[in-house]
């Protein structure tokens, strides 16, 4: 396990399908973790492993993806999986800290869940 | 067929579709996907029971008329005259109205409110910026195309060529922008206000007395400092690294002061960059109607604009709203886990062309003619310059102005 600060954003995957969100393409395109690649290796990493990513707001399961992200930084685009673990609270300005948000990586084997797995909706 | 793009906030106005052979010309990326073909919400729903769309709007209206204070949220994917029945119907429901800025760059807005905005238009950048900065934004996945019509590649009155603009990208990784940029200046995650704060010191000849702050060692902020006071034109365009991330509308109003102090000896200005085609007439048109962007509550008969307790995350976190309705928006899918939460326990009402999440939790879909393909409409460009999207082929879906104009009518009739 890790210590990360968890930025999340745009991605031109995310973009190119955020009009099909029920589709498996927008499922890849948010649904992964970048890290830098000595905390992916010192994780015990591999392509196509799964991390839980876990702050005091919630935890998800995504997949792991080497990224050109400073060591300690991790990416998640933005959606729904990024979404699990930010932190809501706006500090009376209405915008929740998508950016920047404390918490930790770890290897896990549990399935990373579909949007409708995620939303809790069948 | 020429077109104008209904994407992102560049509202591209020189491309071209052609509807039957779904092919563009001088698309980006994200502007052809948005213009191809792709599953549709194939007709109005009442929980998941297809029915026609006067029965659907119907219900709507019965929905919004019985709560005590439903939340409309969204408008940054629909045209300015939709917004306007939207803004009219928050009204006469005595609802809340917010749209998608409140999660993207309303902190800008409040910065705004603070210290004024010393802006430009694209055409400005284009002709005169010697030197652009991007500061936590990251056009090459956002707005593939601004880089080459405005701000990097773009040539024009005063830029003949690439080497006439010094390109600066300020940002916590080293995004696909930064890769274009002459310089990449790495900043850890949270401390924009603190890097600004230094560069305002520096520049008014004070000296920072540290080695580096935020990361960035005190070299480069001093380098920074002097192409910044030595430019002739230039620009800091900012994203949501500023506006999502400590510091929020602060960070915004600290780099507003910065453009301030630039503005003493020579030419700066500074510019969101605004992510949905018309998100900017999602606050726009509230703005001319009623005054305020967003966040704008109706509940006592007046518009009061209050982020900390009217912008819909509040309302959601809080369990403020008992309906809700969203129009050409998706905030199950972009909203904090928390906020999400409480859509599952009210009445949700979905004006919109593609299913999505906020679909899977709605009680009422209405599904929409898509803005630019099969409506007209005026849109604003990123920089407040509107612009007539085209209608390019006829639809069996009603307009996002039509389903309101009804829900209007009928929830005029409801109130009596």
């Amino acid at each position: 396990m890790i210590e990360v600060e968890i930025i999340t954003g745009r991605t031109i995957d995310q973009g190119k399908t955020v009009e099909e969100k029920l589709t498996e393409e927008y499922f890849k395109a948010v649904s992964y973790c970048e890290l830098n690649e000595e905390d992916f290796k010192a994780l015990g990493l591999s392509e196509g492993d799964k991390v839980k990513v876990k702050t005091e707001f919630g935890e998800v399961v995504v997949f792991a993806k080497i990224g050109d992200l400073p060591r300690g930084v991790v990416f998640i685009p933005m959606g729904p999986y990024a979404n699990q673990v930010i932190d809501p609270s706006t500090d009376g300005t209405g915008m929740p800290q998508f950016k920047g948000v404390k918490g930790t990586v770890e290897k896990t084997d549990e399935n990373v869940l579909s949007v409708k797995e995620l939303l809790g909706v069948k | 067929m020429e077109a104008v793009c209904t994407f992102c906030g560049n509202v591209c106005d020189d491309v071209e579709f052609d509807v039957e052979k779904q092919k563009g010309k001088r698309f980006c990326p994200l502007g052809l996907s948005k213009f191809q073909k792709k599953e549709r919400i194939k007709s109005p729903m009442i929980d998941g029971k297809e029915v026609s769309y006067e029965e659907a709007i119907e219900k709507a209206a019965e929905i919004l008329v019985n709560a005590k204070r439903p939340l409309l949220y969204g408008w940054a994917s629909t045209v300015n005259e939709a917004i306007r029945l939207g803004v009219i119907l928050t009204e006469i429901v005595g609802g809340v109205y917010d749209q998608c800025a409140s999660v993207c760059h309303a902190p800008g807005t409040l910065a705004t409110i603070e210290e004024g905005l010393p802006g430009g238009t694209l055409g400005s950048v284009k002709n005169r910026a010697d030197m652009v900065i991007f500061w936590g934004s990251n056009p090459m996945e956002a707005h593939p195309r601004h880089p080459t019509r405005y701000s990097v590649h773009a040539k024009g009155y005063l830029i003949k060529d690439r080497k006439d603009r010094k390109v600066v990208v300020v940002d916590v990784r080293r995004t696909r922008t930064a890769k274009l940029a002459d310089k990449f200046i790495q900043v850890k995650p949270g401390y924009d206000f603190a890097v600004i704060s230094a560069l305002r010191a520096i520049i008014k000849g004070e000296d920072i007395e540290v080695d580096e702050v935020g990361g960035v060692p005190k070299e480069q902020l001093i380098e920074l400092a002097e192409d910044m006071k030595n430019a002739k034109y230039g620009v800091i365009f900012y994203g949501l690294g500023v506006t999502q991330s400590r510091g929020r509308d602060r960070t915004v109003e600290n780099a507003i002061k910065l453009i301030q102090l630039l503005n003493r000896t020579t030419r700066w200005i500074i510019w969101p960059m605004r992510g949905h085609y018309n998100v900017v007439g999602a606050g726009e048109v509230p703005a001319w109607e009623v005054g305020y962007q967003y966040a704008i509550d109706f509940s006592r008969g007046y518009p009061r604009f209050s982020p900390a307790e009217f912008s819909a995350v509040e309302m959601l976190l809080r369990r403020d709203c008992d309906a809700m309705m969203v129009v050409a928006s998706d905030p199950a899918a972009h909203f904090p886990r928390k906020a999400v939460e409480h859509m599952k326990n009210i009445p949700v009402i979905q004006i919109d062309p593609f299913p999505n999440l906020t679909t899977l939790l709605s009680n009422v879909v209405i599904p929409s003619a898509v803005a630019g393909i099969e409506a007209e409409g005026t849109a604003y460009r990123m920089d407040v310059i509107p612009l007539r999207v085209k209608k390019l082929v006829d639809s069996e879906f009603w307009s996002d102005e039509k389903i309101l104009e009804e829900l209007l009518k009928k929830v005029e009739e409801l109130k009596g």
